[in-house]
């Protein structure tokens, strides 16, 4: 485990030096490039559009993962009931749309830019947590619920201090997906002039740069990794914490 | 008094948005912004009348707490008539023998088929059909559509403009993409059973290999073909015989590749859950009816996992279908390709023929192969 530690560290910190100072890190990547090729991207600071790509994922995951959960309650509570099968249609064809299809999609809506990256991400970050808080709310063990109505808690309490504590470890895995295609889906915003990491990439498939395709690659693959084993931590946690 | 269907009330919202939008876009050429059309514009009276009267017996339907089967019938009467009205408008608004102005479906009409579709598969979930006749109504709609695109009745409307100048294309890129989806589906199936059955045999295996595949799903697609690029041009280059058998830096090569590594973690996960799942006393008579380590495996374990290993393969294909359209990002085709270009020429229509097939792909295997895992987990049988 200690190991673990180490490495993740090591990682996060090369990650870090190498988004504030790319130039120092020029002779890794000089030997991908032909024919005098630039080997560090500079047209826009790498830094920037690795916080522009971090910050609308964050941005549109917990705003999906809010409304998830409080969907995923309203249909399991008996107010809601009625729509419980078709969400379970909805949620199950929905994952069936690619996302490069929704960001195209959205573009004539929005225009170019961010702002279909954005509505992709949040439509797409939708459905894991959606069906993760389901599938954590319908398990519930019996006798739990059973014990908290003969405590005479209230329905709300029940849900507040019963229901979702015990359905967090499988909440917090949903937000942990959605977390992981966010990153990805937004690599991909650039084919819509997102400004995110993707550009790197992209840049690199069209002037035929491998040093760009593998500097913008491993930073979004580090992210990518460094986030989704954090969360992972915390579902550990959870799962710890709960026995 | 009977109250009003929940689901039924939010359907029929949907409805009246839909056709107080405009039904149909009509634009002088395939750029320029469109002209907004209502739905009684795009129409001869006799047909508005017959879909508004339709739309409002399914609307009426959907608030009446009535049979899922009155439901189904009500909803797809008002699809097909739904259809054939976005086929008519549209060889209406065009002139006789114009090739250049576009009719698109617009806001209203996408809304009215929301409306409707939502209906249908509401009541289609409240059936719970059993598998078989799943199947059977999966082939049903699928004929149906087929048989609409086949008719010509939609020839006029913008995709199927799209589709007429790139019919050669078309066919191949779609090909291209199932090839890329099926392919790498059938490899990760190859190799990930075998990786199961170690793993599940041996424990010092397991944590390192489920690990290490589930760090490899965290790279996004783009980064991760973009990783592949380098090493495949590499093999291409220096390996005798690696380029004559298709390996290239370029191309689906790298997509293939990245497509199998995606896929491996659900089919061993779901391998050796299901290896490990093997109830200990079916184990114990196939070893008391003498059978070896390997019949046992092959008889016994493999046919109980069966199920689970099903189940995974319906997740890799789904997600391969999507998948496959960003390996046109690296020069691999596949349908992607026209949703790449559409993005890049603001043709809507360019977009949609390329992710409308990847979708209604993605759909007919989610169903079949659910309800495949249902068949075989034994939950069809009564």
């Amino acid at each position: 485990m200690r190991w673990g530690a180490f490495l993740r560290l090591a990682c996060l910190a090369a990650l870090c030096l190498f988004l504030a100072e790319p130039e120092r890190f020029g002779f890794v990547f000089a030997p991908f490039t032909r024919d005098g090729q630039p080997a560090i991207y500079v047209q826009n600071a790498l830094l920037t559009l690795a916080l522009n790509h971090i910050a609308i994922v964050a941005l549109a995951t917990s705003i999906g993962s809010a409304v998830a959960i409080a969907l995923a309650v309203l249909v399991t509570r008996p107010v809601g009931a009625d729509f419980l099968p078709l969400s379970r249609t909805i949620a199950n064809i929905g994952q069936t749309f690619p996302p490069v299809a929704v960001l195209a999609l959205a573009v004539p809506m929005l225009g170019f830019g961010t702002a279909p990256t954005f509505v992709a991400l949040l439509l797409y970050g939708l459905l894991p947590v959606f069906e993760n808080t389901l599938a954590g709310l319908s398990n519930l063990p019996p006798d739990v619920d059973e014990a908290a109505r003969a405590s005479g808690m209230t329905e709300w309490q029940r849900l507040l201090e019963v229901d979702l504590p015990l359905a967090a470890p499988l909440i917090v895995a949903g937000v942990r997906v959605s977390l992981v295609i966010g990153i990805g889906t937004a690599t991909i915003g650039s084919t819509v002039a997102a400004s995110t990491l993707g550009e790197v990439i992209m840049a690199g498939l069209i002037n035929d740069n491998l040093a760009f395709i593998v500097q913008g690659a491993l930073a979004v693959a580090l992210i990518a990794i460094l986030s989704s084993e954090q969360l992972m931590r915390v579902e550990r946690w959870m799962i710890h914490r709960r026995t | 008094m009977r109250r009003l269907d929940r689901v039924g009330l939010l359907v029929t919202t949907i409805g009246a948005a839909g056709l107080a939008l405009p039904f149909v876009a009509f634009r002088e050429n395939r750029i320029v912004p469109g002209v907004p059309i209502p739905l009684p514009a795009a129409l001869p009276a006799w047909e508005a009348a017959l879909l508004g009267g339709l739309l409002c017996a399914a609307a009426c339907i959907a608030l009446a707490s009535v049979s899922p089967g009155k439901r189904l019938a009500g909803s797809l009467a008002a699809v097909a008539m739904l259809a054939l009205a976005i086929g008519d408008a549209a060889r209406l608004l065009t002139p006789p023998g114009d090739t250049i102005v576009r009719v698109a479906p617009g806001a209203g009409f996408w809304l009215l088929a929301l409306a409707l579709l939502l209906m249908a598969s509401d009541a289609v979930a409240r059936w719970k059909l059993a598998p078989w006749p799943r199947l059977g109504a999966l082939a049903v709609a699928t004929g149906a559509l087929g048989a609409l695109l086949w008719s010509g009745l939609w020839d006029d409307l913008s995709v199927m403009r799209e589709y007429a100048n790139r019919a050669d294309t078309f066919w191949r890129e779609a090909g291209t993409h199932l090839a890329v989806a099926l392919g790498s589906l059938a490899a990760a199936v190859l190799l990930a059973v075998p990786i199961g059955i170690l793993c599940s045999r041996l424990n010092a295996t397991r944590d390192v290999v489920l690990n290490t595949l589930t760090a490899v799903q965290t790279i996004p697609s783009i980064a991760l073909f973009g990783l592949l690029i380098a090493p495949m041009a590499w093999l291409a280059a220096t390996v005798p015989g690696a380029a004559a058998i298709g390996i290239a830096g370029i191309g689906a090569a790298p997509g293939i590749v990245a497509l199998v590594l995606y896929g491996l973690l659900p089919l061993v996960a779901n391998t050796m859950a299901g290896l490990d799942a093997v109830p200990p006393a079916a184990n114990d008579a196939a070893r008391g009816m003498g059978m070896s380590d390997v019949q046992r495996l092959v008889q016994v374990e493999l046919p109980l996992a069966f199920p689970a290993i099903l189940a995974a393969t319906r997740i890799v294909l789904v997600q391969n279908i999507g998948l496959a359209t960003v390996v046109a990002l690296i020069g691999g085709g596949g349908l992607g390709t026209f949703v790449f270009q559409g993005a890049g020429q603001t043709a809507m229509d360019l977009v949609l023929l390329g992710a409308a097939p990847t979708v209604v792909l993605a759909a007919i295997s989610a169903i079949a192969l659910d309800a495949a895992v249902d068949m075989a987990s034994g939950k069809g049988r009564r």
